[in-house]
C-alpha cells in the first residue's frame, strides 16, 4: 500500500495577540515581575491565558497528499495558509496535533534567504544552495544549469549588492528551482520579478509538477493554481473550509466576498508598529455621496481613512487592482501620478478619483500600500472588493459584451481613409 | 536521480515542550550548512576594507601597545619575570578570541532573521558559525606572537601540546555564553546592550593585563571559578615556557564543560520559540 506523502492530522497552532510586541517586553520588566512578586508570576504560569488574548492561527487542520499530487492552497490573507507551511516546514511548531512527511522535502517560503549582499553570484549560489539543503557537489553538478536558468552569466563573479532587482530575484529563483526535492512547499514566491519571468517560473513549476513531485502551493494567483494543481484546499479562518476538486473549490473561494471586517479596535489594517492604520475604504461619487458599486465609465472616488500616530512626510499609497484570479490588472499609485503628502498624526481620508473608471463589470479586489519613500509602511493585500456595474463608457448608449472578455474599456477613435 | 538524503526518510512534526536533548545526527547531516555559514562570515569579515585581514593583527597589536603604556609603565604591573608586552600580547588572544565569539554568537540569531523565519535547520548552527572567524583571526595574530617570542627568545616548550584542549575548552566556554545570549537576545532586546560591558568587565576579572600570581593567594579559588582565568594563563604559560597552571586549568575544565552544557541546554528549550519571537 501507498503511504501519502502527507498526512496532517489535526494541526492547530495558537498564537498570543501582540506575541511582537510582548516580545520586545524589556527584560528589566521580566526580571522585575519574577523578582518582586514571585506569586504572582507563579499564578500566572499556572492559570491559562485568556482565551481573548489567544488566536487560533490554525484550527485542527487535517488531510492527506499522495505522492505525486500537486495540491493548492488558497484562502484570503489571514486565513492560515503561510503558518501552515511553516509548520509542515517545521520553521515553528504546532500547538496541538502532528503531521508526518515522507520523502526529501524542500521548502520555499521565500526565494533567496541568506543572500548575501557582498558576495558574488557564484559564491551566493554555493552559500544559498547550501541553505536550501542541497550538497556540495550537487550545487557543482547544477551550477551551469542554475546561471543559465537566470540569465546573468556575465554577472555571476560580481557581488549581487551591484545587481538590478530583477537580476537578484532571476538568480534567488533559479537557485530554488534547481532544489530537487520529492516534496516540495512553496509559498507565494511566484509574485516576484517582471511577467516575462513570472511565466518562466510557472513553466518550472509546472515541469515540477509533471515529474510526478508531490507539491504543496500557496498563492493568491487562481490562474497559476488552476494550471498547476490537480486538488485544492480552501482555508479560512484557520480552518479546512473546502477541499477537493481545484475547478470547485476555487469557485467556492471566489463566492467568498473580500470584504475585510474590521476587527475589533476599528481598523482594517494597521503596521506592525501601529503607526498607521487603515480604518475604511469607501467609495464616493462626485457629489461626495457614498456609492456601495462603481460604475463604468462614471468617475470613482476611492477614500481611504487612515488614521496616524505619528507625523510622516512624503507619503504615497499605492492601490492594486486584481481580479479575482489574484492577476494584477493596474496599479494607482500616487507618487507616479505626481501626489506626495504629508500626514500630522491624526485622521486623514486621502482620496484617489479615477476619471471615467474604465473597468468592465465584475468583481475586483484592492491591495493598499502606503508608503514613506522606498519603503511600505502598510501593506495589505486584498483588503476590499470592488464591484463594477455596467456602464455608458464611451457615451453612445451601447455597451461591451460580457461574452467578449477583458477587463478594461479604452479609448478609441475610428475613422476611414481613402484607399491608395 | 536520487539525490542524497539530507533528511530522514519520514519526517514527525509534533509539538515540542520542555527540555529537549540535541539531536546531533541531524547536526551531523547539516555539516555543509555550518562550513557554509562559517565560510560566509570569514569571506565578508574584511570586504571592502582597505587594509583587510590585516585588521585581525591590528586590533590585538595597537591593544597590547596601549595596556603596556597603562598597566605596563604607568601603573608598574610586573608580569612574572617576562617582558611586559609579550605577556600582555599572549593573553590578548585568546581574550579576543573568547570575547569575539560571545559577542558574534550573542547577536547571531537577530542578525539572521530571515534564515529562522525562512528556513528550517538545527539552530544551534548559527551562532556556532561564529567560531570560524575567531579562530582565522586568531591564527593571523599568532604570526605577531611568534615573530615576538624570537624577538624575546623565548623557547618553545612542550607545554605548547596543550594549546589545542585549551582552544576546545575557550570554544565551550564562549559559547556556551553566546549560546544563552543569543537566545535572550531574541525575546529581550536588553542584552544586545548589556553585552559589550559585561565583556569588558569579563576581561578585567581575567589575567590579561595582569599575571593571575598578583591575585592574592586567600582569592586564588574565587578568583579561578572564571574559567577564562585558568584558560587564559594557561594558554600564556603554554605559549611562554611558564610552568602550567594545573590546579586552576582543572577547575577551568569542569567549569568550560558545565557552561556549555547548560547553554546547550537552555538554547534548546528557547529553539522552538525563536520563529514566531524573533
Amino acid at each position: 500500500m501507498i503511504q501519502p506523502a502527507i498526512r496532517v492530522e489535526g494541526i492547530s497552532k495558537r498564537y498570543r495577540i501582540g506575541a511582537r510586541e510582548r516580545s520586545y517586553q524589556t527584560f528589566r520588566e521580566a526580571l522585575g515581575e519574577t523578582l518582586f512578586s514571585p506569586l504572582r508570576r507563579m499564578s500566572q504560569w499556572m492559570q491559562p491565558v485568556p482565551e481573548a488574548e489567544m488566536i487560533w492561527a490554525l484550527q485542527d487542520v487535517s488531510f492527506e497528499v499522495q505522492p505525486g499530487e500537486v495540491v493548492g492552497i488558497i484562502g484570503r490573507n489571514g486565513a492560515g495558509k503561510s503558518t501552515f507551511l511553516k509548520v509542515l516546514s517545521r520553521i515553528t511548531d504546532p500547538t496541538h496535533g502532528f503531521a508526518e512527511i515522507r520523502g526529501r522535502v524542500g521548502s520555499l517560503l521565500e526565494v533567496g534567504t541568506g543572500f548575501h549582499p557582498e558576495l558574488t553570484g557564484r559564491e551566493n549560489i554555493f552559500l544559498n544552495g547550501a541553505i536550501l539543503g542541497m550538497r556540495n557537489k550537487e550545487i557543482v553538478r547544477k551550477f551551469d544549469g542554475i546561471v543559465s536558468f537566470a540569465e546573468i552569466e556575465k554577472f555571476i563573479d560580481t557581488p549581487v549588492k551591484r545587481y538590478s532587482s530583477g537580476m537578484y530575484m532571476r538568480l534567488a529563483f533559479s537557485v530554488a528551482a534547481h532544489l530537487d526535492p520529492e516534496i516540495l512547499l512553496v509559498d507565494e514566491v511566484l509574485a516576484v520579478g517582471d511577467a516575462g519571468f513570472q511565466t518562466k517560473c510557472l513553466g518550472k513549476m509546472g515541469q515540477v509538477a509533471k515529474e510526478g513531485r508531490t507539491v504543496l502551493f500557496v498563492s493568491h494567483n487562481m490562474a497559476a493554481i488552476q494550471q498547476l494543481c490537480s486538488r485544492a484546499i480552501l482555508l479560512c479562518g484557520g480552518k479546512v473550509f473546502r477541499m477537493g476538486g481545484v475547478e470547485s473549490v476555487i469557485s467556492e473561494y471566489l463566492a467568498q466576498s473580500g470584504n475585510r471586517e474590521r476587527n475589533s479596535q476599528g481598523y482594517l489594517a494597521r503596521n506592525s508598529s501601529g503607526t498607521v492604520e487603515l480604518t475604511s475604504i469607501e467609495w464616493i461619487d462626485h457629489e461626495g455621496r457614498r456609492m456601495s458599486v462603481g460604475q463604468c465609465g462614471r468617475d470613482l472616488n476611492i477614500a481611504l481613512s487612515l488614521k496616524t500616530t505619528l507625523p510622516f512626510e512624503r507619503l504615497s499609497v499605492s492601490i492594486g487592482i486584481n481580479n479575482p484570479y489574484g492577476i494584477r490588472l493596474a496599479v494607482l499609485h500616487s507618487k507616479v501620478a505626481g501626489y506626495e503628502f504629508d500626514l500630522d498624526s491624526a485622521r486623514h481620508n486621502v482620496i484617489c478619483r479615477v476619471p471615467r473608471l474604465p473597468l468592465l463589470p465584475g468583481r475586483y479586489l484592492l491591495d493598499i500600500k502606503v508608503i514613506a519613500g522606498n519603503e511600505a509602511l502598510l501593506w495589505e493585500p486584498q483588503v476590499v472588493d470592488l464591484n463594477v456595474e455596467g456602464g455608458d463608457f464611451h457615451g453612445t448608449g451601447r455597451l461591451a459584451e460580457p461574452a467578449w472578455g477583458g477587463f478594461f474599456c479604452m479609448e478609441q477613435q475610428w475613422e476611414t481613409r481613402n484607399g491608395i | 536521480m536520487i539525490e542524497e538524503r539530507l533528511e530522514p526518510a519520514v519526517i514527525r512534526i509534533l509539538p515540542q515542550k520542555g527540555w529537549l536533548a540535541v539531536n546531533w545526527g541531524e547536526l551531523w547531516q547539516y555539516r555543509e550548512m555550518l562550513y557554509f555559514l562559517t565560510w560566509r562570515d570569514v569571506k565578508v569579515r574584511y570586504k571592502q576594507t582597505i587594509l583587510g585581514a590585516s585588521w585581525a593583527l591590528i586590533q590585538p597589536v595597537m591593544t597590547m601597545i596601549v595596556f603596556w603604556i597603562f598597566f605596563g609603565k604607568l601603573a608598574g604591573i610586573k608580569s612574572d619575570n617576562l617582558p611586559y608586552p609579550i605577556s600582555c600580547y599572549a593573553a590578548l588572544l585568546p581574550w579576543t578570541f573568547f570575547s569575539g565569539i560571545v559577542t558574534s554568537s550573542a547577536g547571531s540569531l537577530i542578525g539572521n532573521e530571515r534564515l529562522v523565519t525562512k528556513i528550517y535547520f538545527p539552530r544551534l548552527l548559527i551562532p556556532s558559525a561564529s567560531v570560524g572567524v575567531g579562530l582565522v583571526d586568531l591564527i593571523i595574530a599568532l604570526t605577531v606572537l611568534l615573530g615576538m617570542m624570537v624577538y624575546y627568545q623565548i623557547s618553545l616548550s612542550v607545554g605548547m601540546l596543550a594549546i589545542p584542549i585549551l582552544l576546545i575548552l575557550i570554544v565551550a566556554v564562549a559559547l556556551g555564553v553566546g549560546l544563552f545570549l543569543c537566545a535572550l537576545n531574541v525575546e529581550y532586546r536588553d542584552f544586545k546592550y548589556m553585552i559589550p560591558f559585561v565583556v569588558q568587565l569579563w576581561m578585567f576579572a581575567s589575567p590579561v593585563v595582569y599575571p593571575s600570581s598578583m591575585v592574592p593567594v586567600k582569592y586564588q579559588f574565587w578568583f579561578a571559578l572564571n574559567p577564562m582565568a585558568g584558560l587564559i594563563e594557561g594558554f600564556r604559560s603554554a605559549w611562554l615556557n611558564k610552568a602550567m597552571p594545573w590546579s586552576m586549568l582543572e577547575i577551568s575544565a569542569v567549569m568550560s564543560i558545565g557552561i556549555f552544557l547548560a547553554g546547550v541546554a537552555y538554547f534548546r528549550r528557547m529553539e522552538c520559540k525563536f520563529a514566531d519571537l524573533i
